[in-house]
């Protein structure tokens, strides 16, 4: 195994995750040089090892897309925590541990004898970071959630849609999932800085709904201040006209186009080839052009219809107006700007060959996130962890092993 | 908490939520404005309905718990302040445009060379390299070239935006995250550095399956209306449902996940003497999505869709919690305000606005610790609310305040 580097090179964190929640809130550890152990079992393997895309479209644990995209720069331990001798293993775990990360459905570490008080008992300045649907306490403790239905239940959709139509799912439709991790590993690091000044460890508890309402926010306090639930407006804007997404040439090509002020109106007419709009009574205004919107927003896209989104994202903004691509996965991932931002890591990887895992959202000048290993075949670094970080001595591994317990 | 740390907050819209993270966390964050308050107050709505720079909800939502100053920093005056304050800070965070700091001789260059341990977050719309550097942004334009806004919409229309910004706050919590991983590396050795966070890349860096779905198929998720794509190679995932006063998001997926919400909802349907036969000689343990054909997936649904259709969307949550099953209701932004967990884990909380003579429900606390109270205290600032602590606080007197007040500097 590489040796790792960077900020948090030494930690080391042990992790019960499921889905994306889990591993996004890892990488931001391990993508800095912290020892991510992530427990699995093929017994009730992770959801994303069982989803598709997979490699050859045959399915199998270690060839899913959806996973191996979402999980480098993690180590996978295997064990059968139903087990008889797990128990005692996955006590050997918690002492190795700085912090000890999970987001299952409450219930499930304290059956397993791994909530908070029980982990203090062999670890008494361990951080514990829970990350469920709602919450490891309160009402919903129990209901098992993941982000396609914490998206409505945060409300998000009322923002989604055409007016009188039904409301939309977000597109990448487990959207929620990026929302909450961002906020526990922010928490986190305070947690360690805390504990590296005052030796104390703590539990943190988040709960992926309280934390996608960060994202509507401004609608509820709006809903607050008028009374008036929000109301479904597609790609329209208060404040500007045009604003929105305009047909492309090619197949389902599209871009956007958003023209704020009176100066950029000018420029977008010039651009277009139609400065007379600039003084049309229909559209000399913000306002007029709000109350003629469908007919501009046709003879915008009767301009941009013939023309490449690439074409159009070039020629408006040099003339000083925001368009851009609306970018699928395959423009996202040739975007010359994303490209050279360190977003995307290809590392080869034992079943998948050389594969696209993701990397980090933000760059840091003098401690850069690094690539050290694709993600982990499931159980891949068991036998490693048991006796390079366990000191388990090989006759127990191999015994431990033939009784079933790192399945 | 952090509350020996102070970070000066200059962002705009685009990186409120960052300050927001840190002043939860106890950081002592200080809004900087323009004498005239910063342009973002401009963003619709208001607290009374007239566009008011004081009443601006947009502001009001992202920088409670912060104080707040004025200060020209286009003046040279201003710009000798700015560098006093830099002294006493641990974090600037600032979303101007690449290259405004350089121009005026205050970017993180320019301090980092005496002051090593500063650590200084920038949040642009694409980052400071060509080709996108200087383009002009708008958050539908940012979703846009994220890869995200293409997946959202009916399959026969054009991509639709969430009409509440969204790059913003992807970029800004990247931007918490930025500063937290390099005030911890600070802490080990001493040494600050820059935290470089572009919209795009932060709203990029969840696109769900897409990316791969393309590199392992070549093919694109395409937008599924109230359908999900890409979990099935045979069949359309139904995700909106009507239910009998609004919509109900639910998934028939398979693995441990579906198994447990389909047997739960089953079961329920049952109670009622609305599951077929059919549901409920189902193997849910064994139900593959990824080979599930169209005609099993009719005779889910089918059932499913009417029983839905037969309950409101809080008889279907209050339904769904003892029973396990993972179904989502849409909730209104009343019914969030009503919400029984939200309420029974004190997720509300009122901040008292005293000159508009009221009080707000804001959320408390997005983290809750055994250790630490991260809860919102305050309300955002006024403009200028704190000049006179903050700036009395690195030695300015009363007199000198005055001044600086009547050249337009605060």
């Amino acid at each position: 195994m590489e040796k790792r580097t960077g900020v948090f090179s030494g930690l080391k964190i042990l992790s019960y995750s499921w889905a994306v929640v889990g591993p996004l809130t890892m990488k931001f550890f391990a993508d800095h040089g912290a020892t991510v152990i992530r427990i699995e079992t093929s017994l009730r393997p992770c959801t994303m090892r069982s989803s598709a895309p997979y490699k050859d479209n045959k399915p199998g644990l270690n060839r899913g897309g959806y996973f191996t995209y979402y999980n480098g720069n993690i180590l996978s331990f295997a064990i059968n925590m139903n087990h008889p001798k797990a128990a005692d293993v996955a006590q050997r775990l918690v002492k190795w541990c700085d912090v000890f990360m999970e987001n299952y459905t409450p219930g499930v570490m304290e059956r397993w004898e791994l909530d908070y008080d029980s982990l203090k008992k062999f670890k008494p300045n361990i951080i514990m970071l829970r990350q469920s649907g709602y919450g490891s306490w309160g009402p919903y403790k129990n209901l098992p959630a993941f982000g396609m239905v914490l998206v409505p239940i945060a409300g998000l959709p009322n923002f989604i849609g055409w007016p009188g139509k039904e409301p939309l799912p977000v597109g990448v439709s487990a959207y929620t999932d990026c929302i909450s991790p961002r906020f526990a590993t922010a928490a986190l690091i305070a947690a360690l800085d805390h504990r590296n000044k005052t030796g104390k460890g703590q539990m943190l508890d988040l709960s992926q709904f309280e934390t996608a309402i960060s994202f509507i926010l401004p609608g509820l306090l709006e809903y607050e201040a008028t009374g008036k639930e929000p109301e479904r407006i597609g790609n329209a804007s208060p404040n500007a006209v045009p604003h929105g997404v305009y047909p492309c040439k090619g197949d389902d090509r599209w871009c956007t186009i958003v023209v704020s002020t009176e100066e950029e109106w000018g420029d977008f007419c010039s651009e277009i080839g139609q400065p007379g709009l600039v003084s049309d009574p229909w559209f000399d205004t913000l306002e007029n052009r709000k109350l003629h919107e469908d007919a501009l927003n046709k003879i915008v896209a009767n301009w941009t219809v013939n023309l490449t989104p690439e074409d159009v994202m070039s020629r408006l903004q040099k003339a000083g107006v925001a368009a851009g691509v609306v970018e699928n996965a395959k423009d996202t991932l040739n975007d010359p700007q994303l490209r050279q931002r360190n977003i995307y890591w290809p590392m080869e990887h034992p079943e998948m060959g050389r594969f696209t895992h993701l990397g980090q959202s933000f760059q840091l000048s003098k401690t850069p996130a690094k690539a050290y290993s694709p993600a982990p075949l499931l159980g891949e670094h068991t036998e490693q962890i048991c006796t390079e970080m366990l000191g388990m001595s090989d006759e127990e591994f191999v015994s431990l092993m033939q009784e079933g317990v790192f399945e | 908490m952090l509350n020996h740390l102070r970070a000066l907050d200059l962002t705009d819209d685009k990186g409120f939520l960052c300050g927001k993270i840190l002043a939860d966390l106890g950081v002592n964050v200080i809004k900087i404005e323009k004498p005239d308050g910063d342009p973002s107050r401009n963003i619709g709505g208001y607290w009374g309905g007239k566009p008011q720079a004081e009443k601006s909800l947009y502001w009001f939502a992202y920088n409670s718990n912060k104080k707040g100053i004025t200060l020209d920093i286009e003046k040279a005056k201003g710009r000798e302040i700015f560098q006093k304050l830099v002294k006493t800070a641990d974090f600037v965070i600032e979303s101007f445009p690449p290259g405004y700091m350089e121009k005026l001789g205050i970017s993180y260059v320019d301090f980092s060379k005496n002051n090593k341990k500063l650590i200084w977050a920038s949040i642009t719309p694409f980052g400071p390299e060509e080709p996108y550097r200087d383009y002009k942004d708008s958050d539908i334009v940012v979703m846009g070239m994220s890869g995200t806004l293409y997946q959202t919409g009916e399959s026969d229309g054009p991509p639709v935006h969430i009409s509440v910004p969204q790059a913003c706050l992807h970029a800004g919590s990247d931007a918490a995250v930025g500063c937290m991983v390099a005030y911890y590396h600070r802490e080990k050795t001493g040494e600050g550095q820059h935290v470089d966070v572009s919209m795009q890349q932060s709203a990029a860096w969840f696109q769900a399956n897409a990316v791969p779905t393309y590199e392992l198929n070549g093919s694109l998720l395409k937008r599924a209306g109230s359908f999900r794509a890409g979990m099935s190679t045979q069949v359309a995932q139904r995700q909106v449902w009507r239910c009998k006063d609004g919509y109900v998001f639910f998934n028939v997926i398979g693995g441990r996940t579906g198994a447990k919400t389909l047997s739960s909802l089953v079961g329920w349907m049952h109670e009622e003497k609305l599951a077929t036969d059919f549901l409920l000689n189902m193997e849910w343990d064994t139900f593959d999505m990824f080979t599930v054909n169209q005609e099993v997936m009719d005779k889910i649904s089918q059932p499913v869709g009417e029983f839905f259709l037969r309950h409101t969307s809080k008889e279907l949550l209050q339904g769904a919690v003892p029973r396990g099953v993972s179904i989502g209701p849409l909730s209104s932004m009343q019914d969030l305000i009503d919400d029984e967990c939200l309420k029974a884990r004190g997720f509300w909380t009122k901040l008292e606005h005293p000159e508009l003579g009221t009080s707000i429900t804001y959320p408390r606390t997005y983290i809750r610790s055994t250790e630490m109270d991260y809860s919102t205290r305050f309300r955002a600032p006024l403009i200028g609310e704190h000049n006179k602590e903050v700036y009395q606080g690195i030695g300015f007197s009363e007199k000198e305040l005055e001044l600086l007040r009547k050249e337009g500097i605060i």
